[in-house]
């Protein structure tokens, strides 16, 4: 929007500075770390070659915040961390300070503000996730909503640190998995072709691009009525909602049929293994708001799995890979079905190829 | 307040309180989520909209929770932006406005955070109060690709709320197809593993990059984030066209009183079971009691230095590898990035512009090669690695492949 009084010039700036939000320890020690300790749950202490200390403080929030909660976080910053505090990827907020004294106080504040103190070591740590129904244009549920009712019945986890290493959860609102790979992932899963609008396809969308998105080239041009639009070979289709992000009028979300699935085994890190995408282990969960029990329940089940027979430092993944996906299933209490045999490019590379069979 | 809004009556029991003259209609499904221990986003919201009686929260509460009941969403997009950008604003416009005319306009604000997510007090307040003055309140912190996320504002508010927050060295992020918000790790403002200091490689290369941020025209998005070292905590690896992750060429650097104290506190059998036999390539042995690693065999995955922190540190000579491609399942399946450049310096300003070059290379032949909507890691798997080394002129090297090729059908130049 042009505004005629228009006073203030542009400055593309890019990233905010950082040099000024940087604690003054940090910026003396900066680059000359030495080492770290997790003296308890929700606390680091790092130390520099200096032979400085800073301690953190780690919390949780709920991700979508609000400029109230800002306000009062700033309140625990300037109380105790000189004014200084930053966030994690996982939406955790961090308070550094060099004096030892102010932690537990500030512990006690954040945990009577509602903010629980953890997300620490071997824990499960908050959930990256998604927009959902309070922002995103093509969401089939509520990653907010379906994350608060997980992180409930997980809040213990987070303020411990009990689990064989740290567990990465994500939840994302549509199949393009925004949330990301993860040890357990909630993703939703449509089953259902898209439901065309005719009357409208043409004059919103633009055919080319909605047909060139099908990764199984199941969109072909047709006329409907007179009217140029698109139709969907449906016994190509693998219901992937990708095209629906090009063109509106492809409606892919239904509130009864898309469904949830439960996903395992992703990690980013490069620590032993590699990195690595996840698997499927649980669908056609419904998509049950406002607190979605039935995905909350898989999820527990495999952590409890995951807690008691994981070993030190084996995520997810590397536990499954160890015990094998037959004990997996079993000791979860999940079903392998046949749609769980990937049948999508490089489906061969998932097949075992060897004798190697577990009883 | 017209419309639907007004059948919500003054008896009707609302929110926890269960007082009346609230100035929000009843959202019993949402309430449902303002039970149990983990923070409420529900009773955030309740709770701003109770106090700044703003009729924009009302109305986005009250369709959220139609959402809830009818389990479809209701957001639309559109064309909002400021001057002289093509991005950065997230428009959304109610499809359903009729039913919640308050909830006609709630546009997204993306906005680039410091490097590393470090805030001061002073920052954060003052983006609070712009955001207060022209926006519903609401902030995610952050979006997935690393975005403060100022939720809900009129498109007429836009250009003066932009103009507020520019003036306090905030700029708006990345959207469609163009350069993306960065993300970067803590680095070396507080980690011993920080192997490049990510967060002025971060300021930098997005700085470099802020025009095709702002005025997106390539096939598709481009991604960057920063990890100091390959615990890849800003998961760049997966979430990312362009994963730049601190490593080392030379020897771990060990401590042998360390280890010793190490080994005390915690045993030799957790020396065996959670160091020696976790190391992926089988690079540490015993040696006379002492332990040993074999540079040559360690691939620098971080397992070790992770669970003995004080007896060992990343090697000396310091520096990044780049991995590309990495993206989620839109539309060909998730890809991880892999692996192309093994190694370069990052310490000085030299090194950082080399780097910049390569990527200005890389990004111009994607931009020449690419088709639409496609990204840089599908444009490499669909012509192949060796076609995309040839275009951005770099040598093939062993470590981009986990081995040579199985397959006995190519074309050689001999």
């Amino acid at each position: 929007m042009s505004s005629p009084e228009k006073k203030w010039k542009t400055v593309e700036s890019g990233p905010h500075s950082y040099e000024e939000a940087l604690h003054p320890v940090v910026r003396k020690n900066y680059g000359k770390w030495k080492y770290h300790e997790i003296p308890k749950p929700g606390v680091l202490k790092h130390v520099a070659l200096s032979g400085d200390a800073i301690y953190t403080v780690r919390a949780g929030t709920p991700r979508q915040d609000t400029v109230d909660m800002l306000r009062r976080l700033c309140d625990v910053a300037d109380k105790y961390s000189d004014g200084y505090l930053r966030f994690t990827v996982r939406n955790n907020v961090e308070f550094l300070t060099p004096n030892e004294a102010n932690v537990e106080p500030m512990i006690r504040e954040l945990e009577a503000m509602g903010f629980p103190v953890g997300g620490t070591g071997m824990c499960v740590s908050s959930v990256s996730h998604t927009q959902g129904w309070l922002h995103c244009d093509i969401p089939a549920t509520d990653a907010s909503g379906v994350v608060k009712s997980m992180m409930d019945t997980l809040y213990n986890e987070f303020r411990g640190m009990e689990m064989p290493n740290k567990v990465r959860l994500s939840t994302s609102c549509c199949a393009i998995n925004c949330g990301g790979q993860a040890d357990i992932a909630v993703v939703v899963k449509h089953t259902r072709p898209p439901r065309i609008n005719h009357d409208h396809l043409a004059t919103i969308c633009e055919l080319p691009k909605a047909v060139a998105r099908c990764p199984v080239a199941a969109i072909r041009p047709t006329v409907i009525n007179g009217k140029k639009s698109l139709m969907v070979d449906e016994e190509k289709c693998i219901c992937c909602g990708a095209c629906f992000g090009a063109c509106p009028a492809m409606e892919i979300n239904h509130p009864e049929h898309s469904k949830f699935a439960i996903w395992v085994g992703g990690k980013n890190s490069n620590a032993r293994s590699k990195p690595s995408t996840m698997s499927i282990v649980a669908h056609n969960l419904p998509n049950n708001p406002p607190r979605w029990p039935e995905v909350t329940d898989v999820i527990g089940k495999i952590l409890t799995a995951y807690k008691e027979g994981g070993r030190p430092w084996e995520r997810v993944g590397e536990w499954i890979n160890r015990i094998g996906w037959k004990r997996f299933f079993e000791e979860t209490g999940l079903t392998f079905d046949d749609d769980m045999i990937d049948s999508y490019r490089h489906a061969r590379t998932t097949f075992n190829q060897s004798a190697h069979v577990r009883f | 307040m017209e419309g639907a809004q007004k059948a919500a009556s003054d008896e009707v029991i609302h929110g926890k309180d269960g007082g009346n003259g609230k100035f929000l209609n009843p959202t019993p499904m949402l309430d449902e989520l303002e039970k149990g221990p983990w923070p409420s986003f529900i009773s955030g919201f309740k709770e701003l909209a109770e106090r700044t009686e703003k009729p924009m929260l009302r109305g986005v509460m009250d369709q959220l929770e139609y959402s809830y009941n009818t389990k479809m969403g209701y957001w639309k997009g559109g064309l909002v932006t400021v001057d002289g950008y093509g991005a950065g604003v997230i428009t959304r416009y109610s499809m359903i406005k009729d039913k919640f005319p308050e909830a006609t306009e709630f546009h997204t604000m993306r906005i680039q955070p410091a490097p590393g997510l470090h805030y001061n007090t002073e920052m954060l307040r003052g983006l609070c109060d712009t955001w207060e003055k022209y926006g519903s309140g609401i902030i995610t912190l952050h979006g997935q690709t690393g975005d403060i996320m100022l939720q809900g504002i009129e498109q007429d508010k836009v250009q003066e709320c932009f103009d507020e927050l520019n003036q306090a060295g905030w700029d708006l992020g990345g959207a469609g197809a163009g350069m993306r918000t960065a993300v970067s790790c803590i680095g070396p403002g507080r980690c011993e593993n920080a192997c490049y200091d990510d967060l002025k490689a971060h300021l930098k290369l997005l700085k470099h990059f802020v025009g095709p941020l702002h005025r997106p025209e390539w096939n598709y998005k481009i991604k960057l984030k920063f990890s100091g070292c390959p615990n890849d905590c800003t998961n760049a690896i997966m979430r990312s066209d362009l994963a730049v992750i601190g490593t080392w060429k030379d020897a771990i650097q060990i401590e042998p009183e360390e280890v010793t104290a190490w080994v005390e506190k915690n045993g030799t059998d957790a020396l065996v079971n959670q160091v020696i036999n976790l190391c992926p390539t089988k690079a540490i042995s015993l040696k006379d009691g002492e332990m040993v690693i074999d540079s040559r065999d360690c691939v620098r995955c971080m397992h070790c230095l992770n669970v003995m922190p004080k007896a060992l540190s990343p090697g000396n000579e310091r520096g990044i590898s780049l991995l590309m491609g990495g993206k989620n399942t839109l539309k060909v399946g998730v890809n991880m990035g892999s692996l192309i450049v093994p190694f370069m310096k990052m310490e000085s300003d030299e090194d950082m512009d080399e780097f910049i070059e390569l990527v200005e290379g890389i990004i111009d032949w994607w931009d020449d090669n690419g088709l639409d909507h496609e990204r840089i890691g599908e444009t490499i798997e669909r012509v192949g690695l060796k076609l995309f080394l040839e275009g951005v002129g770099l040598e093939a090297n062993i470590n981009m492949v986990t081995r040579p090729r199985d397959n006995p059908y190519f074309k050689a130049k001999y």
